[in-house]
This record gives structure tokens, sequence and C-alpha cells, in this order.
């Protein structure tokens, strides 16, 4: 299966909504140009944030009807950057703008084996594929994680389905992952697919490094949007341009920046390209790298980084944070 | 209350067209070349049902098909080099891909975008080819080959080669399931009147079609005469010729031909006093106006002989290009008509199955039964 980012855009009905978990919202619509999807596969949905127009990925979950449904649910956060407020807001009978499904995380069929990792939300891209997985009567395990059982969607009809391949790690029950484990199990050419937050992914991928794995056998994907930290309001500037921006706990650098007039080049806007990099002259406080581009040793220099995920906070811990933004002090090309 | 069976249900059209363009399946696996064409020394460059393909093995040995195009800029990957176990390097800006399509160098980042990524296509490699499956690879069933068993089986000896055929995929089939050509086109080797003049029989089930014809009492035409004396040397007299046409979906056709001494049981069932042999043949569709049509003779007499087989493979070239020049001039004269349509005769019956087959296969996927390329621009020199 290859990749695509055509983005020919279409109107779909929202056809249902229901509240399946706590914050989670499942969404279906109904595309006016219907094409089956495949696991792995998301749209693109033209959100309406402070009155404008934006982007925003949701994986398809299921699309029945041979993709004249498409199923999509919604996490509701608080850091949101008002995407998901939005698709909360979505009541039955209303039109959207969407893509068709696009595949930036196509599963591979004929693995030996296979190990999907969901971190919360991350379920959206993960579950589809461990249905075909099923179908197919391919050897994987289900893992599912999160911080408790009333933020996990489909919990009990994974469970239902999957049996003996199944297991759910909750953290507020006691039975947080071991990393460790899960990765020194995996048979050597196993495939991992994983999508989930940031921190569970990198300790997956240094554990996979460690273990000297076959780094194209650790599929992911990532849609830039968690962190090290809780995203934070923080000022950047660009001396040369004399400019200073305040960027808001909801909207990126690279959006504020925009905003500001600054001609700025990007491409992914998810961390993965590393077009949008700027240097970094001068920084109170630290940089949450949220991108796939840096490895860690370039991460760990912050010399650069990708203004299109990745977030400058104060150094204390997150929740005593004073008064005082964190500064970022950069150079743009 | 009673219901009536034909208000109550919509079955799809059971009528075939007679598109002069036809599209292609995807799901079904096309030969993508011969097993001693894609090697590990080297990339070839080949389109398989519309896809640019770059085909190539790794060091242990596996065929290997990628889109023929880097994830990066589209520059084709056969242009570029194999690496490693199983890595080809595009020959632009040096991105590697494995042979699951997945990128392992990218140029000036120390990391891999995990967007990068090629298709790799399932792949399988039986009966002295190596085929490639396009469409939905979660269908991607080796059960699915179709039977073409006597080019490695030690039972039948021969060998073939490939006709880059200038026309759409679906002529050749029309012209293997209908020999009465052989007449017209052939007939300095195999043509002969009694062709056209003898009945034949047409069967099919959901997967296969298969028209029979007997003729019985004939002079043996000159490659058949030659045959019967390679194995009966001296042989004169008539013989009882047979050829039965077995098409497997989506496009591979083998025909069982022969002759046997006149009268000594061979339409019963003993053909020991003649002589067998199978054509093999199954095509890939390139374009909608080209195709890839490889062919082997087999026969299962004089086996040690490599003359023969020389001989043979030499001679139905020869006829084979007869064909490829009809073939030629016929889409020429279809691109040349476009307000013209094809209209069928009786002889049609077993081409006529075979795209029914192939039209629900299409419709099954979703897709429609004629190719919509438009035809090229005739070149005018006014």
């Amino acid at each position: 299966m290859i990749t695509s980012r055509d983005d020919v855009w279409q109107k779909a009905d929202v056809i249902a909504v229901d509240e399946v978990a706590d914050r989670i919202r499942r969404i279906v619509l109904r595309p006016e140009l219907p094409r089956p999807a495949l696991p792995g596969e998301h749209i693109d949905v033209l959100a309406t944030v402070n009155g404008e127009p934006q982007v925003r990925s949701y994986s398809v979950v299921e699309a029945p009807d041979n993709g004249g449904q498409l199923v999509i649910t919604v996490f509701r956060t608080p850091e949101s950057r008002g995407g998901s407020e939005f698709m909360h807001s979505l009541e039955q009978g209303q039109v959207l703008r969407i893509t068709k499904p696009l595949q930036n995380f196509p599963l591979r069929v004929g693995a030996p084996s296979y190990v999907l990792l969901a971190g919360g939300i991350g379920i959206t891209a993960i579950a589809g594929m461990a249905a075909l997985l099923r179908r197919l009567g391919a050897d994987y395990r289900l893992v599912y994680v999160a911080r408790s059982r009333a933020a996990m969607a489909y919990l009990d009809d994974l469970a239902a389905v999957h049996g003996d391949r199944f297991e759910a790690h909750i953290d507020d029950e006691g039975g947080s992952l071991d990393v460790q484990a899960l990765v020194a199990g995996v048979p050597v050419h196993t495939e991992l697919y994983m999508c989930g937050p940031i921190r569970l992914m990198d300790a997956v991928r240094r554990t996979w490094a460690d273990r000297g794995l076959d780094r194209t056998n650790l599929r992911y994907e990532t849609f830039g949007n968690s962190g090290w930290f809780d995203a934070e309001p923080f000022v950047v500037r660009i001396p040369r341009l004399g400019v200073e921006a305040a960027v808001g706990s909801g909207e990126s650098m690279l959006e504020a920046l925009e905003r500001e007039g600054v001609d700025m080049m990007s491409d992914c806007r998810k961390g993965e390209c590393g077009l949008c990099q700027v240097k970094v002259l001068g920084l109170a406080g630290r940089i949450d790298h949220r991108d796939v581009f840096y490895s860690d040793r370039q991460k760990a220099s912050d010399s650069s980084m990708c203004c299109c995920v990745s977030r400058a906070v104060t150094a204390a811990p997150p929740t005593t944070s004073g008064d005082r933004p964190a500064v970022l002090t950069i150079e743009v090309p | 209350m009673t219901t009536s069976m034909t208000t109550s249900t919509t079955t799809s059209t059971t009528n075939s067209t007679t598109a002069k363009l036809l599209s292609y399946p995807l799901n079904a696996w096309y030969p993508a070349g011969w097993d001693h064409e894609i090697t590990s020394k080297g990339i070839i460059s080949r389109t398989i049902a519309g896809r640019p393909l770059a085909l190539y093995r790794t060091q242990d040995g596996h065929p290997v098909a990628l889109a023929d195009a880097c994830w990066h800029r589209l520059a084709p990957l056969s242009q570029g080099k194999l690496m490693g176990r199983d890595e080809i390097q595009c020959p632009y800006h040096g991105l590697r891909y494995n042979s699951a399509g997945r990128c392992t160098a990218m140029p000036a980042q120390e990391t891999l975008n995990p967007s990068a990524t090629v298709a790799s296509y399932p792949v399988s490699e039986r009966y002295r080819y190596v085929w490639v499956w396009l469409g939905d690879p979660t269908l991607a069933d080796p059960a699915l080959l179709p039977d073409m068993h006597q080019l490695e089986s030690d039972e039948w000896a021969g060998d073939g080669e490939t006709i880059h055929a200038p026309c759409n995929y679906q002529l050749v089939l029309d012209n293997l399931m209908d020999l009465t050509h052989e007449e017209f086109v052939h007939s300095s080797s195999i043509g002969q009147e009694e062709l056209s003049e003898s009945e034949f029989e047409v069967t099919h089930d959901e997967n296969t079609v298969t028209v029979t014809r007997w003729m019985r009492n004939i002079d043996a035409p000159p490659f058949w005469l030659k045959n019967m004396r390679d194995r009966f040397p001296g042989f004169e007299g008539k013989v009882d010729r047979w050829q039965i046409i077995h098409y497997t979906f989506p496009s591979t056709i083998c025909i069982d031909v022969g002759v046997a001494e006149a009268g000594t049981g061979a339409p019963e069932g003993d053909r020991s006093r003649g002589v067998n042999g199978y054509v093999m043949n199954t095509i890939s569709p390139e374009t909608d106006r080209s195709c890839h049509y490889f062919w082997a003779f087999m026969r299962n007499y004089r086996l040690e002989s490599q003359l023969i087989t020389t001989q043979l493979r030499n001679g139905v070239h020869g006829v084979f290009g007869e064909d490829e020049a009809m073939l030629q001039a016929q889409q020429a004269a279809i691109d040349a008509n476009p307000d013209h349509e094809f209209y069928n005769l009786n002889i049609d019956m077993g081409g006529m199955w075979v795209r029914r087959l192939l039209e629900r296969a299409l419709e099954a996927e979703g897709r429609s039964i004629a190719a919509r390329a438009p035809a090229p621009a005739a070149s005018s020199k006014a």
C-alpha cells in the first residue's frame, strides 16, 4: 500500500454523533464521493476555529458500506487548538468539507507477526488494522493503553472481538505498560504499528533501537499534537525582523508567526518533514520537541526546532508555572 | 401474496459489451516477467496494468516489485542501484528503500520520515514467471494463480518468449479464444480450411472458459507433419487434430493442441499414436493499448531433444509474429475508426465468455468496463 496526499475536497453529511467515552465522540459521516477506506487512512476535515477554516486530520475508524460511511472518533482535549471543540459541536444533519481517505500509515500485509499499540485516542488509527489482521488470520497482538478506563473508546468491543490477542493497560488501575518488556518480547521480524502520545512512542522507539531491531519495522503515525509538557502560552521573537509574537496554548508557533505576517516555509505540519525548522538563538525556558524529524542528539542540543509542532515551556514543572511565559528567540530562513 | 422474481430482483446486467478498449481487473495475478529476467544483479522497469514497476530480487533470491517512483520527487527507482541485502537506491538523491518499500536512508537528516514509503506489491514466483498483484493486497492469495504446471513439469519440455504487443490485452485474448484465424493468418504453418469448417464446443464456469475443436481425418498442416515425424519418423497419412483452449481468469490461456494418426482413438482419449503440445499464454495489460504477451510451447514427447525445443520455439516465434502484425494493424484500425463498433460472430463465443468474466470482475471492483484513455492523435501529413 502506498501513501497518498491527494486532497480533493468533498461534502459529507453528519449522520450520527455519539459520546462513546469521556470527552470522546464517535461521528459518522456520509461522504459525497464514497470510496472504500483502508486501515491507517485518515481524512482531513475543514474545521472552523475562531471563525477561521482550519484543517484537522482524523483517522478513519471504520468505513462501512464500502466507504459509504466514514466513522471518525474525536477526543476533546482542554489544550485543543480548537479543532476538537468544533468537532464536538457537530450535530446530525450538519454538512462538513472533508477529503477522501488519505494514507500516511499503511499496514503491510504479509509480516510474520504484528504488535499493534494504541495510546488513548490513538486507537482510532489502530482499530481498523486489528480488524483487518483478524480477518486475514494474521499473528497479532493488540495493546491498548490509557490513563483511565473512562477515557478508552471501544474498550469492551475490542476486548470481545480480539479475545486473547487483546490486552489493556490502564494507568490508574495500576496496570501501566512496561515498554521494555513489550519490546523485549517481540519476535525479530515483527512489525509494530503504534499511534499515541509522544512519550509512549518515544519510549518504544528508544527501546526498539536499543534492541537493534530493524527500524523500518517500527511504524507510527503522529499528528504532532502531544508533547512532554502540556501546551502553554509562550513568546517568540525574531530580532532581525523586529517580530515578537505571543503563541497561545491553542495554536502552533508556526501559526502565530504566520499570523504576524512572517513569510514561513512549511509542509507537513506534523513534525515529520523538517521544512519549518527555525534556528534557536536564545531561550528562557525549555523546548518541548514534539517532532520526529530531529534525532535525540539534535533535540538535546536545542539549536533548532520544528515550529509546526514543537513549543517552548517554562522550565519549572508544568503544574507550578508562574506568570512569566517562556521566551524563544529565533532566526528564520 | 406472490413475488415475481423478474421484478423483485435487480441482478447486474448479463449482457456482455464489446468494448473496444477493455479495462483490466486489478485484483488478479499478472505475470511481471520470466523467472530469468528478474535478478539480483540489476533492476528492470516494466509497466503492468498501468503501474510502472521496478523489478528485482533480493540477495536471497526473493522477487520484489516496487512502484517505480521515489516517494520524494518520483524519480524512477529502476534507474537506481541495488544495495545491501534487499535495498534499492534512488538514482537522484540517494533515498534507499527496502523490499517492503520502506525508506531506510534519507539525505541530510539523522532520522527517517515515517511517511516515506513506496508501494511494494505482493509477488509470487511460479511456473517460470514472477507474478504481481496490483489490487487489494489483502486478497493476494497464491492459490488464485492460474494452472500452468506444464511449464515446470518433468513430463513436459519447451521454452518461450515475450511479445510486447501494441494492442489492448483483450485483442490477444480474442485471438487465442478463436483459432479460425489460423487459416488466414498462419496459412503456411498451422492454417487449414478445416478449422473454420469444423464444429466447436464452448463451456464455462465462474473462472474458466473452454473451447474444444476436433478435426478428424484431415491432412496435417506443415507444422504438425514435422512434429509427427519427430516422434514417428517417416509418418505419412491422415490425422485427427485437436485444439482445446483453456482460459483462466484474468488472462491466461493454455491450449492443448496436437494431432494423432487418424482413427487411432485420440478423440476418445488414446493419444499414444500422436504428438501433444501445450501453448502456454499469459498476458499482462501494460497500458490500455499495449500488453506483455508471455508465451511458451511445451511438448510431452522427445523431451531429451534441445533441437526440437529450439525448433518449436523458433517456429512458434514465426507464427506469433504473424499474430503480432495483425494485432497491431487491428489496434491501429480501431483507433482510426472511433465511430465504428465491434460486431460479433458465432466464432466469438469463447471470447465473449471471457469478456463476460472480465466484466463481472471489473464490476465487482467498482471499475468501469471500458478503458477511458483517449485515442492517440491521428498522425496526418496533409
